[in-house]
């Protein structure tokens, strides 16, 4: 699940009303500014029922987990299911991007992995939805309408027909259907 | 967009890193398959062609390109004074403890071109001890090691690089460490002077001195486990007793063969005390 601008409460707002017992995990890649501590990952603890927790490298994936990808690192995924994190040059003038988190969990998970594209201001994640989606996984939008900043999404739909375009509540209705 | 490109394949990616070990003596066997794969996948994408064949036989036989093509490989992404908190920490529990050995020896392994030496450099100036340290300055790739040797850096971001350096606890202006000229930016001598810059293969080689501080910052996190505990006890075998180890922000000596024998001085700030 990725976003940027305004994104914070469309994530809280999707998650909030998540099934307890959620067993698929969920990384969020969004953009934050590394000089301010974030409190993401304390508003998600209290909020939802994940166990929600900032990325260590070379973790592995649990079920059950919200994992945030630490600001001014990429995070990519590798073959035996771990985190790694990178610091080389920024994508779309952000680190983490959503395109690379997108495009490297894509290679691994292929037709199963879900991708979420939220409120934001830049084109970041456009490419990698596009990328995931054509490896068969299911692209999800944020209905430009909803998000408090569309910009994100709207650019997102020039390059991709997406499978949905939805709002905050279907996008919770949608992924607690996926699961029995 | 660019997409309509051909992807590199794991299979292929092992085969390069062989062809590295054989023509080049370069190890990145152990590097983290899904980073290390995203390099080599943009350099060749940067290369055009699209033909694995030709882009394998140019990496194997010309030097000239497989340099460049390290330089492509390596992550040589560094600023001055990064995670100003870090630095405020060497700056008031580093600096002090330091200051009261007769000559200080520091090592940054992997330093790129050099911009965080630089920065450590104006802080034991700053700590008056600056005289009696030797900064060591090494990296994997050379051409980086050239940059850094010549302490020339672009003007363009010295602004956040002051910033940087203020928010560390700097007091001083931080353009009076430098001379700027048509967009490059020159580090004073009295700092250079006491820095040696070279090239050295965390991977093969070894250990080359004993130091107070060891630097390593955002280079683990490109190697595979077990890549890092070797790593990690060439650093142990480098750093005198009560040296401090300091990492990147993201990277840690948890569930490493370090543990029991280093304490951290401040958890947040990966900066760890060897204690014996």
């Amino acid at each position: 699940m990725g976003g940027s601008a305004g994104s914070l409460q469309a994530i809280l707002k999707i998650l909030e009303y998540i099934k307890p017992g959620y067993p698929i995990p969920i990384l969020l890649v969004i953009h934050r500014n590394p000089a301010f501590p974030s409190p993401l990952e304390e508003l998600l603890l209290s909020r939802t029922k994940f166990i929600a927790k900032e990325i260590e490298e070379k973790e592995k994936i649990e079920p059950g987990h919200i994992y945030i990808c630490p600001a001014d690192y990429h995070v990519l995924i590798e073959k035996d299911r771990s985190f790694s994190l990178d610091d080389s040059e920024k994508v779309n003038f952000s680190r983490p991007s959503i395109d690379v988190a997108l495009k490297s969990a894509s290679d691994i998970f292929k037709e199963n992995l879900l991708s979420i594209l939220l409120s934001g201001a830049n084109a970041d994640g456009a490419e990698g939805l596009l990328y995931a989606n054509k490896n068969g996984g299911i692209a999800i939008i944020q209905n430009p309408e909803e998000a408090l900043v569309p910009f994100m999404p709207q650019e997102a739909l020039k390059g991709l027909k997406a499978d949905h375009v939805l709002d905050t509540n279907q996008i919770t209705g949608f992924l607690n259907s996926l699961v029995v | 967009m660019q997409e309509a490109r051909i992807l590199i394949s794991d299979e292929q990616v092992e085969i390069l890193q062989q062809d590295f070990l054989e023509f080049h003596g370069y190890d990145f066997t152990q590097y983290s398959m899904a980073s290390f794969k995203r390099r080599i996948q943009r350099l060749f994408s940067m290369n055009k062609g699209g033909n694995f064949k030709e882009f394998r036989k140019t990496l194997q036989h010309d030097d000239g390109y497989f340099f460049q093509a390290l330089t492509e490989i390596s992550v040589n992404v560094t600023e001055m004074f990064r995670d100003a908190a870090f630095y405020r920490t060497i700056r008031e529990k580093v600096i002090p403890v330091l200051a009261t050995y007769p000559h200080i020896r520091v090592w940054h392994a992997g330093c790129a071109t050099g911009e965080e030496v630089y920065s450590l450099a104006i802080m034991l100036h700053e700590g008056g001890i600056l005289h009696k340290s030797l900064l060591y300055g090494t990296d994997i790739n050379p051409i980086a090691i050239e940059k850094a040797r010549m302490g020339i850096f672009s003007v363009g971001p010295m602004q956040q690089y002051s910033k940087n350096y203020h928010d560390s606890g700097g007091m001083q202006d931080f353009s009076s460490y430098y001379t700027a000229n048509y967009g490059i930016v020159k580090f004073n001598t009295d700092l250079s002077q006491k820095i040696i810059f070279s090239t050295h293969n965390l991977v093969s080689d070894f250990s080359f001195n004993s130091f107070q501080l060891i630097f390593c910052r955002n280079v683990l996190i490109y190697f595979e486990k077990n890549l890092q505990a070797k790593v990690l006890r060439l650093f142990d075998s480098s750093l005198e007793p009560l040296g401090f180890l300091a990492l990147g922000s993201k990277e840690s000596i948890r569930f490493s063969p370090l543990e029991s024998s280093y304490q951290a001085i401040l958890e947040r700030e990966k900066i760890w005390r060897k204690l014996k």
